[in-house]
């Protein structure tokens, strides 16, 4: 049925629709905008979210299967929207004071959103690229988007070239999966693999994908472009790749491992634990050297999606709960990070390097606690929330025998820490700097505590999305 | 000998190892680059293709113009951002893209 086909992608189809209005709007009105669609479109994502989540299901799937929208979806679509409206309003006064809040800017978040919207909804082949494509060129073009800075167009660059290799890896791959399979479905490739067994085509297609979603995710050992795009890119931009596209591409990948290939765990468990463990090790070694921090949250979050990794790895109901929670609590921390990383200016300049934050514990005690907070949390040390992400993963692995793994993440993990803690230590202990002095509005400064909050008082009942999560891979597997 | 499926096979593998290829162990131009972004997506065209008219279904050519459509598309963003690099930079090598290193 048409109609109800369309009641199911209505909300990616309303957001399509306000995004070309504001396009319209923006191109049309004789002042600038930027700020007004800015802020509109972060207010817009957040009712949006709310939509997602409340409203009453019409069944799960539209177009014949191509379209997926399970509780996973919309778990995974709630996080994305709300992570989006978050940078969003983040960015607002940094893209204010470098001159460049344009209306493309939320135009574009917009577009990506729907083209993430649409990647963890997908239940084909098709639909997958087709949305993977709308977040990624959307993307390459944010990551640009300081076009008078070389630094920012050299991030766009590379983050184009490597995205379109990795698109490249992708499509070959599925056109190995389409030709041995005979079928883009996941529901007929699940069926062909349940029948006839895995055939050398199908696993050389499989990996093949696997390695284009892994340089998405930015897993080890496709991570080389992260650093520099991370460096390079407006730092909004980059709390938005550190953000919702990670949550897209992950959530994107346990669909189609699940979906399509789930009668070959066998074959994939390897693959993945293989990714998890070079990721962890590469995030948390790499970092040690680095000095800008925004690199600093480069390594990191391929550390974390190591872990993420780890929790697919494990190929149970309990995995994939566990790596949602993971997700959630790591872009929690992260948009707190980054409020607290867009403020680091000194005489209106924004400063990258972590030894401009010596003792500023001093000057700013309530920042430096926040951040403190965070980077703890980050490091997985008990009690806060980030240790409990890391700790549920670990269980998954273990429970699925992949002890190996888990050890290897423990170690990792104490590696990372030393460079966590290196910047509380500069913080409370390092040498004098000279000082940051800029001045973080009260919207920042709102959601550095309550992301700092989160992750305390998060340990008494994770505020419920344990079983959110739990209902969300339940939906995904049965 | 006749022309069956194994033979498209092997040209669109043959096409898609020189594409990365070519964006690897190319040092000279970043416009070389996008010429071989655009090699690979034509290798998964023919892929697609072959094995489209060898099953007998017409998805794989449906997806070949999806396809076709985002190379269009990702072409036109990639030459963009080149002209920015350019303006910036002065100069399209691919060893001018150096400021940041990992």
């Amino acid at each position: 049925m048409l109609s109800n086909d369309i009641y199911v992608i209505l909300p990616e189809l309303v957001i399509v629709g306000v995004a070309i209005a504001a396009l319209m709007f923006g191109v049309y009105s004789r002042r600038e905008q930027g700020g007004n669609v800015l802020t509109f479109m972060a207010l817009f994502f957040v009712g949006m979210g709310f939509w997602v989540a409340y409203r009453p299901p019409v069944g799960d799937t539209a177009f014949d299967g191509m379209f997926i929208n399970d509780g996973f979806a919309r778990f995974a679509k709630v996080a994305i929207l709300w992570s989006g409206a978050a940078v969003l309003l983040l960015a607002r006064p940094y893209l204010t004071r470098l001159k460049l809040l344009k209306y493309e800017f939320p135009v574009l978040v917009a577009l990506a959103t729907v083209g993430m919207m649409m990647m963890v909804s997908a239940g084909d082949m098709i639909a997958l690229y087709m949305g993977l494509e709308l977040q990624s060129l959307a993307l390459y073009v944010i990551a640009a988007f300081n076009r008078d800075s070389l630094k920012s167009s050299e991030a766009g660059l590379k983050y184009f070239v490597l995205g379109a290799l990795s698109s490249g890896l992708l499509l070959y791959g599925a056109s190995l999966v389409y030709g041995f399979a005979g079928t883009t479905g996941f529901a007929g490739i699940s069926q062909v693999i349940t029948d006839n067994g895995m055939s050398m085509g199908i696993l050389f297609g499989l990996v093949f994908m696997a390695a284009g979603i892994a340089f998405k995710v930015s897993a080890a050992p496709f991570h080389m472009w992260t650093p520099d795009v991370y460096e390079g890119s407006p730092t909004p931009v980059t709390a938005f790749f550190a953000s919702a596209p990670k949550v897209a591409a992950m959530v994107m990948l346990t669909r189609l491992l699940y979906d399509a290939f789930g009668d070959a765990m066998h074959d994939w468990r390897q693959l993945l634990a293989i990714l998890s463990l070079a990721s962890m090790f590469i995030g948390a070694v790499a970092a040690i050297g680095q000095t800008n921090i925004k690199r600093l949250m480069a390594y990191s979050s391929i550390g974390h999606m190591g872990f993420a990794l780890m929790g697919l790895a494990a190929g149970n109901q309990m995995g994939v709960q566990y790596m949602l929670i993971y997700m959630s609590i790591y872009v929690t921390t992260n948009i707190g990070v980054f409020a607290f990383i867009l403020n680091m200016e000194r005489d209106g300049q924004p400063v990258t390097d972590i030894k401009a934050l010596g003792q500023l514990s001093k000057i700013q005690p309530g920042r430096a606690l926040a951040l403190a907070v965070l980077m703890f949390s980050l490091a997985g040390i008990p009690p806060l929330v980030g240790f409990f992400a890391k700790f549920y993963v670990l269980s998954a692995a273990v429970d699925a025998g992949l002890t190996w793994l888990a050890v290897a993440g423990v170690i990792a993990s104490v590696i990372g820490a030393f460079y966590y803690l290196r910047i509380v230590y500069l913080m409370y202990f390092g040498e004098d700097a000279d000082t940051l002095n800029g001045r973080m509005p009260m919207l920042h400064m709102a959601f550095l505590g309550v992301s700092a909050a989160i992750m305390v008082l998060g340990i008494v009942n994770m505020f419920g999305i344990e079983g959110m999560a739990a209902s969300a891979a339940a939906s995904l597997l049965n | 000998m006749t022309i069956g499926l194994e033979q498209y096979l092997t040209v669109a593998a043959m096409l898609f190892v020189i594409g990365i290829f070519g964006i690897f162990l190319n040092r000279k131009n970043i416009i070389v680059i996008l010429m071989s972004i655009e090699l690979v997506l034509l290798a998964v065209n023919i892929n697609m293709v072959a094995f489209s008219t060898h099953l007998g279904d017409l998805v794989g050519q449906v997806f070949t113009l999806f396809i076709l459509t985002v190379a269009a598309a990702e072409a036109a963003i990639g030459l963009a951002i080149l002209v920015v690099f350019y303006r910036n930079r002065g100069a399209i090598d691919v060893e001018d893209a150096n400021v940041m290193k990992g």
